[in-house]
């Protein structure tokens, strides 16, 4: 388990306690408002840097479009995926267990290409309409996502302290489940689909419908104001299942409502850049390691901005060396690591 | 890992007949089931038009060949496996060996592209014995109770070098010809391009002959090294024979995930743990089943479309990934209700 210091106030008897709960508290600030310019910092220069010359040309206003478009999607998908893998590790209760490593958005791979396989006629135009549904396709493949999910889920974590490295292996092995299957599925629906196949495994960004942007908004939107009435109940859930019940916290039913609201993200997340395995973890654990505190109100926003900073930082980083396809393969490689260290060192809880 | 070796020649099991009768049978429907429509009769009456005789003897038995032997090799590769590391869920693609060979075959392609296939298959070799001895050095801090943090950290050590191999092969534009290597497909064998890999018969019966010793490694160091068994030389040579023959197969046909997970742990339910009995069966079972899902991926789509030629087909790699997850999953969770 991480740190606790959910309602702990600063011991007034204890000299110097005050002051001291001051300072982390400064600092928390701190960490907070930096995180929030750098992230201003790298969307703004990933925004400028890709603008043509002339200001109001056609070549600027076009580029325009897609580079804010593209900025949006960036910020959208680092809320996603921050404030998902935080809430799912408050619940479960570690650090090492995160939406994505659980499988699920190859669960919301699959669901899509379930859809596809089985309502549309089976021609090569499929293969397109494959990882952008529009934005009824979108909506009614969110709807699904959740309810199997949230389904699966709570079968699976079911309450009791089940083994967590069993819990791991169980999530990683359904991700391979889902993706073979998902390819299976492609396969059958037309060979040519293969290379659409291939881009769906690497996260990019490109041609991002407008619908499904004002799509995945809102859902992120929706999932913030969730998070916003759970409050402090969240703060709660961290010390455990009994404390949080014995405090007057509705322990499965807060564990309910933040599963749906994971699925939720996860689906908009997915729909924008495709599965990507680490970044959560990443996000996650550095906003920790950098906060030295497990409060929702600093490390929810904290993750997310850091989120926006290694992908917007990275693709210009990339961009310079001319690979930038390649972050994606960066992040995994990164996050492999990440997850090796924390598996070895036991610091998953 | 229950280590119960018994030895009594049990009569009247069904198994060894059963096992043959399914080998048999699925290589001759593998032979015959497809695109061509030649029969076992004409085939055997030598009632064929030349044409079909080069199509079969030039792409179907080396088809047929190569499936019955990338299945029984890895299935052989995964029963090693299992036992020098004690335990259940370790098998090539969950022990970074399969991506380690893949790494190798990126920088082979890189460094030398028109090297010939021995040296590449000699620097997957290499690398796939890196990879694997990494894997070793990894587990060791883990303790052989904790089951399943070992196959969690070779799956992640797979994909840290899976990763490694992708950004050099993205920025080298061999992304294509490294996923054609890391899952299966036997629609480009024909004869010619595959002998290399009836290397791994040889490796199949080294393993056989040597199985006496590695089912006593797995009863753990203290009791074998007790037992006059130089425990270290035995896992190394086991470990090696393994990864060997997963770097074969990743070098000829692709890999084939899970499957060698799969099938010893079906066998062991079925003839136990003792290695030199179990042996054919699993390299009986894991041929049956790749040579099956071959089948199914060959004629799938053509069933999907209508019949209609070129229909392309299913790798048989996401066929036996489906399966092996599958059992993958109901192993653990059954693990779970029992816990």
């Amino acid at each position: 388990m991480p740190e606790i210091d959910v309602l702990v106030a600063p011991a007034a008897g204890v000299p110097g306690g005050r002051t001291r709960a001051n300072a982390d508290h400064r600092r928390r600030w701190i960490v907070t408002l930096v995180c929030f310019a750098v992230a201003v910092a790298a969307i703004a220069a990933l925004v400028l840097t890709g603008l043509p010359g002339t200001v109001g040309s056609k070549a600027w206003t076009y580029s325009l479009d897609r580079l804010s478009r593209h900025a949006v999607a960036i910020v959208l998908v680092s809320v996603a995926v921050g404030v998902s893998t935080v809430l799912f590790q408050t619940v479960t209760g570690n650090r090492i267990l995160t939406p994505a490593l659980m499988g699920f958005d190859s669960l919301y791979l699959l669901i899509q290409t379930t859809l596809v396989f089985f309502m549309v006629p089976r021609d090569a135009a499929v293969a397109g309409g494959l990882l952008s549904g529009g934005l009824s396709g979108f909506l009614g493949q969110t709807a699904i996502m959740v309810v199997a999910s949230t389904a699966l889920y709570l079968w699976l974590l079911g309450g009791r302290k089940s083994d967590i490295h069993l819990l791991l292996l169980v999530g990683v092995v359904f991700g391979v489940f889902f993706r073979s299957a998902s390819t299976f599925l492609q396969r059958l629906l037309d060979p040519a689909a293969y290379l659409q196949v291939q881009d769906a495994m690497f996260a990019s960004f490109r041609g991002v419908q407008l619908d499904v942007l004002l799509a995945c908004g809102l859902i992120v939107v929706a999932g913030l104001v969730v998070v916003a009435i759970l409050g402090r109940r969240l703060d709660v859930m961290l010390l455990g299942r009994d404390p949080a019940i014995a405090l007057g916290v509705n322990h499965r039913r807060v564990t309910i409502v933040v599963l749906v609201v994971v699925s939720f993200l996860v689906s908009a997340s997915t729909a924008l850049i495709g599965p990507v395995m680490f970044f959560g973890l990443i996000v996650a654990n550095a906003a920790y390691a950098l906060l030295g505190t497990t409060l929702h109100r600093f490390t929810l926003p904290v993750a997310s901005l850091l989120g926006v900073i290694a992908l917007a930082g990275g693709e210009m980083i990339l961009g310079t060396l001319g690979v930038e396809s390649a972050l994606s393969i960066v992040i995994e490689f990164a996050g492999g690591l990440l997850f090796l260290f924390l598996l070895l060192t036991n610091r998953a809880r | 890992m229950t280590t119960t070796v018994e030895r009594r020649p049990q009569r009247g099991s069904l198994w060894p007949v059963l096992g043959v009768v399914a080998l048999a049978l699925s290589l001759v429907a593998s032979v015959f089931v497809g695109a061509a429509d030649i029969t076992v009769w004409e085939a055997l009456t030598g009632g064929l038009t030349e044409a079909h005789r080069v199509y079969l003897v030039e792409a179907r038995l080396p088809r047929t060949a190569a499936a019955a032997l990338a299945g029984a090799s890895l299935a052989i590769a995964g029963l090693l496996m299992q036992l020098l590391t004690r335990n259940r869920f370790v098998e090539p693609s969950t022990a970074g060996t399969v991506e380690s060979a893949g790494l190798g075959l990126v920088m082979v392609a890189i460094i030398a592209p028109g090297a010939p296939i021995v040296l590449k298959m000699l620097v997957a070799l290499v690398f796939a014995l890196a990879g694997t001895a990494l894997f070793l050095a990894c587990i060791r801090r883990v303790p052989v109770s904790d089951s399943f943090v070992v196959p969690l950290v070779g799956i992640m050590l797979g994909s840290v070098i899976g990763a490694v191999a992708a950004f050099v092969a993205l920025s080298r534009d061999l992304l294509q010809m490294l996923n054609s290597w890391m899952l299966a497909d036997f629609s480009a064998v024909l004869a010619g391009r595959y002998e290399l890999l009836w290397l791994v018969a040889v490796l199949g019966g080294l393993a056989y002959i040597a199985a006496d010793r590695f089912t006593v490694a797995g009863l753990g160091e203290d009791v074998s090294t007790g037992l006059g068994l130089d425990h270290r030389t035995v896992v190394a040579a086991g470990m090696s024979i393994a990864a060997a023959v997963a770097a074969v197969v990743v070098v000829t046909v692709g890999a084939l995930p899970l499957l060698g997970l799969v099938v010893p742990n079906v066998v062991s339910r079925l003839v136990g743990d003792d290695a030199r009995r179990g042996l054919p069966f699993v390299a009986l079972l894991g041929a049956v089943t790749v040579l099956i899902s071959d089948m199914v991926g060959r004629a799938l789509p053509g069933f999907f479309a209508g019949g209609a030629p070129g229909a392309g087909e299913v790798p048989v790699g996401t066929i036996v990934g489906i399966l092996g997850g599958a059992v993958f999953l109901v192993m653990m969770l059954r693990g779970v209700r029992n816990a």
